[in-house]
C-alpha cells in the first residue's frame, strides 16, 4: 500500500497495457476477499481473523502474534521532527473489504477540486481519474493477453513476482526464510504493527545468475484496493542477479486510510543487484493539511553476500507526514550501499526522511546523495546514520545532503550521524542549503520563462543527480511532478 | 518603438534615476556610457521588468505599449532582451535545456509550434561556433563555473538564440578578451537589421570602433546629461567625464 497500493497510473507511459493487466490479476493473482469488513479495534483475534482470512500457515500467525505482543509493548516513536494528533489504533479497521460503492464519493464532482486539477495536468484520462479518486465506478476492462505475455517472459527466466498472499501459498518456505530477516518486528513501532496485520504487497524472487529481464513495477501487480495500509514487500536476489524494482506512481493517491505503515525488506546475495526506486506522491491534504496521508515506512536492504549491491532512489513529494530512512546494511566484503533521494514538502506538508548506512563488511562503500526541497510552510528534515563497525576495515562513505528553500517562512533540518568505529575507514560529509534567489528567477523570465516554470527548471536542475538514477520514464515524469507540486509555491 | 519620457525610478525609497530621456527607433544602436553607479544598469533592469525598481514618474513606451505595467517575462515575449552584467548561475540546468525552455516559450507566444530537439542542437551548436564557445558548453549548468568572458559570451548566445527586437547589452565587453570584443560585434552586427534596436551599455570606446552606434549618450546622476554622434565617444575616451558632470552640475 503505502506508495504502491491502488496504482493507477502506469509508469511505463501506456495505459491501456495497465489497465489490461490489471484485469488479468483480478482473474488470476489475487485471493477472493468476501465482503466482510472487521469494526474498528486491534487485539489478537484481529491477527488471527486477518491471518485465517489468508489461509495463512500456521507459523505465519505465530510470527504475527508474537508481532503483536510485542508491539503491545512498545512506546509510540517521538523523535522524527514531525507533529501530528495521536493515532488511535483502535479506531482503525484492520481488515477491510474494499469500500462499498455507497462510501465513495458518487462523482468527481465530489472530490478536491485541486486534486482533479492536478490529474488533468499529468494527462490522466478520466477513467483513471475516477479510480485514483476512489469515485464509484464499475470498472470494466477488455481481458487482453498482455499480462499472460508477462508473467510467462518471467517464468521462463524463473523470476517469481506474485503477492505476498500468493507466495505464502506458492512458495511458503521462502518467505519463511526471509520474512522478517532484514526488518525484526522488534525493529520499529510501525514495523512490529505491520508484522502484526500486514495486509499484502509484492514477493520477488531472482534466482542465482539472472537478471530480470524487465524492471518488475507495482503497476503490473497492485490490485485497485486491497493492498490495504500495511503493506509488506520482500526482495530476494540470489547470487550474481540482478533486478530494478519500481514502486509507486506520480498521480496523486488518495485512500481512505490515514495511517500508512509499509515495511519493505530487501537481500542481495553475493554478486547480486538490487535497485528500488520509489516515486511517492500520495494525497497531501487540502491547504490546511487536512485528510493526508500520514506515510511511516521501514525500508532496509541486506547486502549480504560479497560484493552485492542494494540502491534505493527515491522521489518522494506527496503525504501530510512521511518518515521514512530507507537503509543498508552492508555485511558482504566490498558490498556497496546507495541512497539517493528528492523530498519536496510544502504547504503544511511534513517530511523526515534519510538513510542509515551500517557498514559491516571489509571495504564497503556507501553513497548518500538526499535534496531537500521545501516551499510555503514546509518542514524537510534530512535525517542520516553512518556508522562504521570495527569490523569494516576500508569502509568508505560520502554523503552529500542539500537543502533548497523557497520562500521565507519554510524550513530545514538536517540530522547527520555519523558514527565510526575503525580508523581505517572514510567518511566525508557535505551540506548546503540554498534559496531559490531572484537573481535566478529574474534570469528565467527575463527569457521568457513564466514564474511556476522558472522554479520547476530551477528546483529540477538541483535535482538532477538524483534523477539521473531513475529509470528514464520515470525520471521525466519525476521532473513533471515536480513541476505540478510547485505550482502556487512562487509569487 | 521605444520612448522613455522623464522616467524616474527608485530602488529602496532611494532615487536612482532622475528624470532620463531617450527615444530609439527601430534599426537604431544607441551607446549608453557613464561613470560607475551613474545608473545605467538601473535603466537595464527597470526595462526588463527588474522587482524592487519602482517607477515614480515617467513612462516607458515600447512599440506604444506601456512597458512597466509588463511582468518580465510578458517584455520577454514582446522581444525584450537584457543581456546581464553579471550574468547569474543556474547549477544543474543545462545550457541546452534553458535555451530551449526560452525559445519555446518565446515562440508559444508567436503561435509557433516548439522547436524539435534535433533543430533546435544543430542550430545551438552552429550559434556557440559564432560566439566561441566549445559545444560542451550547452552540456554544462547555465553558467555554472563559467569564467566570466565565457559568461558574457553565453549571454551574447542567447542573445542570437532569441533573436529580440529590443537588445540591452549591459557592459557585455567588459572582461573579455580582444578577440572577444570581435565576437560581441559580429553577434551585435548579425542582429542589426532595420526591425531591431540595440542598447549597448559601454565603459570602452574600443568598442564602438567595431559597432557604430547610431547616437552616444552619457548618463550621469540618472539622467542623460549629453547625446550626441559616435564622435562623441572619442571626445568621452579623450577627455573623460568631468567637463560634462561639471556642466551638469
Ligand atoms: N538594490 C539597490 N539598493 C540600493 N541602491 C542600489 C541598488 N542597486 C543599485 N543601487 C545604486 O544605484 C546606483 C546606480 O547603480 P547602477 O548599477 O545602475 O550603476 P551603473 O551605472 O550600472 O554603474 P557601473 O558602471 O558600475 O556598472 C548606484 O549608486 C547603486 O549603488
Ligand atoms: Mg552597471
Amino acid at each position: 500500500m503505502s506508495e504502491t497500493a491502488n496504482q493507477k497510473r502506469d509508469v511505463d507511459g501506456d495505459a491501456a497495457i495497465g489497465r489490461h493487466l490489471e484485469r488479468e490479476y483480478e482473474a488470476g493473482w489475487v485471493t477472493d476477499i468476501e465482503s466482510d469488513t472487521l469494526p474498528p479495534g486491534l487485539d489478537e483475534d484481529v491477527v488471527r481473523f486477518i491471518s485465517g482470512k489468508k489461509n495463512e500457515p500456521e507459523w505465519m500467525l505465530e510470527w504475527r502474534l508474537e508481532a503483536y505482543r510485542h508491539w503491545l509493548t512498545m512506546d509510540h516513536p517521538k523523535w522524527a521532527h514531525v507533529h501530528y494528533p495521536k493515532i488511535d489504533f483502535n479506531a482503525i479497521s484492520y481488515f477491510s473489504a474494499p469500500r462499498s460503492q455507497e462510501d465513495r464519493p458518487k462523482s468527481l464532482d465530489e472530490v478536491d477540486p485541486e486534486l482533479l486539477r492536478t490529474y488533468e495536468k499529468l494527462g490522466i484520462p478520466l477513467h483513471e481519474q475516477e479510480m485514483l479518486a476512489g469515485v464509484a465506478v464499475d470498472a470494466v476492462f477488455d481481458s487482453v493477453s498482455v499480462a499472460t505475455t508477462f508473467r510467462s517472459k518471467l517464468a521462463e527466466s524463473g523470476v517469481i513476482f506474485c503477492s505476498i498472499s500468493e507466495a505464502l501459498q506458492e512458495y511458503p518456505e521462502l518467505v519463511r526464510k526471509y520474512m522478517g530477516s532484514v526488518v525484526p518486528y522488534r525493529d520499529n513501532y510501525f514495523a512490529a504493527l505491520n508484522s502484526a496485520v500486514f495486509s499484502d504487497g509484492s514477493f520477488v524472487y531472482i534466482p542465482e545468475g539472472v537478471r530480470c529481464p524487465m524492471e518488475l513495477s507495482t503497476y503490473f501487480r497492485i490490485n485497485a484496493e486491497n493492498t490495504g495500509q500495511f503493506e509488506r514487500t520482500l526482495i530476494i536476489a540470489e547470487e550474481g542477479s540482478h533486478v530494478s524494482y519500481l514502486e509507486g506512481c506520480t498521480a496523486p493517491q488518495r485512500d481512505e486510510n490515514q495511517l500508512h505503515a509499509a515495511v519493505v525488506e530487501l537481500v542481495a546475495h553475493k554478486d547480486a543487484k538490487i535497485k528500488y526506486s520509489t516515486v511517492q506522491n500520495w494525497y497531501p491534504g487540502d491547504s490546511e493539511g487536512r485528510g493526508g496521508i500520514y506515510n511511516f515506512v521501514t525500508k532496509r536492504g541486506l547486502c549480504a553476500g560479497e560484493r552485492s549491491h542494494i540502491s534505493w532512489t527515491q522521489v518522494e513529494t506527496g503525504s501530510a507526514i512521511t518518515w521514512k530512512y530507507p537503509s543498508v546494511i552492508l555485511r558482504g566484503d566490498d558490498s556497496v550501499g546507495e541512497f539517493y533521494s528528492v523530498a519536496l514538502a510544502r504547504g503544511r506538508q511534513q517530511a523526515d526522511t534519510g538513510t542509515k548506512m551500517i557498514h559491516l563488511g571489509k571495504n564497503t562503500r556507501s553513497t548518500i546523495i538526499s535534496k531537500g526541497i521545501s516551499a510555503v510552510r514546509a518542514e524537510n528534515s534530512y535525517r542520516g546514520l553512518v556508522r562504521i563497525s570495527p569490523t569494516a576495515d576500508g569502509a568508505r562513505n560520502f554523503t552529500q545532503c542539500d537543502s533548497l528553500l523557497i520562500g521565507d517562512q519554510c524550513g530545514a533540518h538536517t540530522f547527520p550521524y555519523i558514527e565510526s568505529r575503525n580508523p581505517t575507514a572514510t567518511v566525508e560529509h557535505e551540506a548546503t542549503t540554498s534559496k531559490v534567489s531572484d537573481d535566478q528567477l529574474f534570469l528565467c523570465r527575463q527569457r521568457g520563462l513564466d514564474p511556476e516554470k522558472a522554479v520547476s527548471m530551477i528546483v529540477n536542475g538541483f535535482c538532477k543527480d538524483v534523477f539521473r538514477e531513475l529509470p528514464m520514464e520515470f525520471a521525466v515524469e519525476a521532473g513533471k511532478l515536480l513541476e505540478i507540486s510547485l505550482e502556487g509555491a512562487v509569487g | 518603438m521605444l520612448k522613455i519620457s522623464n522616467l524616474h525610478v527608485t530602488i529602496a525609497g532611494e532615487a536612482i534615476l532622475k528624470g532620463l530621456d531617450l527615444e530609439i527607433a527601430a534599426g537604431e544602436v544607441h551607446a549608453i556610457m557613464g561613470p560607475n553607479g551613474s545608473g545605467k544598469s538601473t535603466l537595464a533592469a527597470v526595462l526588463a521588468g527588474r522587482e524592487g525598481y519602482e517607477v515614480t514618474e515617467g513612462s516607458i513606451e515600447y512599440f506604444g505599449e506601456d512597458l512597466a505595467a509588463l511582468e518580465p517575462e510578458e517584455r520577454a515575449w514582446r522581444g525584450v532582451f537584457l543581456a546581464f552584467q553579471y550574468p547569474v548561475e543556474i547549477p544543474g540546468v543545462t545550457n541546452l535545456e534553458f535555451l530551449r525552455a526560452s525559445v519555446d516559450a518565446l515562440r508559444a507566444h508567436r503561435g509557433e509550434a516548439a522547436t524539435s530537439a534535433v533543430d533546435f542542437m544543430k542550430l545551438a551548436r552552429a550559434t556557440c561556433k559564432q560566439v566561441g564557445l566549445d559545444t560542451d558548453f550547452l552540456k554544462r549548468g547555465v553558467n555554472e563555473g563559467f569564467s566570466g568572458g565565457e559568461k558574457k559570451r553565453n549571454e551574447l548566445l542567447q542573445m542570437l538564440l532569441l533573436e529580440p527586437k529590443l537588445a540591452v547589452l549591459d557592459e557585455t565587453d567588459s572582461g573579455l578578451d580582444i578577440d572577444a570584443l570581435g565576437v560581441v560585434a559580429d553577434g551585435v552586427n548579425t542582429l542589426r537589421s532595420p526591425e531591431r534596436a540595440i542598447i549597448l551599455i559601454t565603459h570602452y570606446q574600443r568598442l564602438l570602433n567595431h559597432i557604430v552606434p547610431d547616437r552616444v549618450h552619457v548618463l550621469s546622476g540618472g539622467r542623460i546629461i549629453r547625446s550626441g554622434g559616435k564622435e562623441l565617444a572619442l571626445e568621452l575616451e579623450e577627455k573623460g567625464y568631468g567637463w560634462l558632470t561639471e556642466a551638469a552640475a
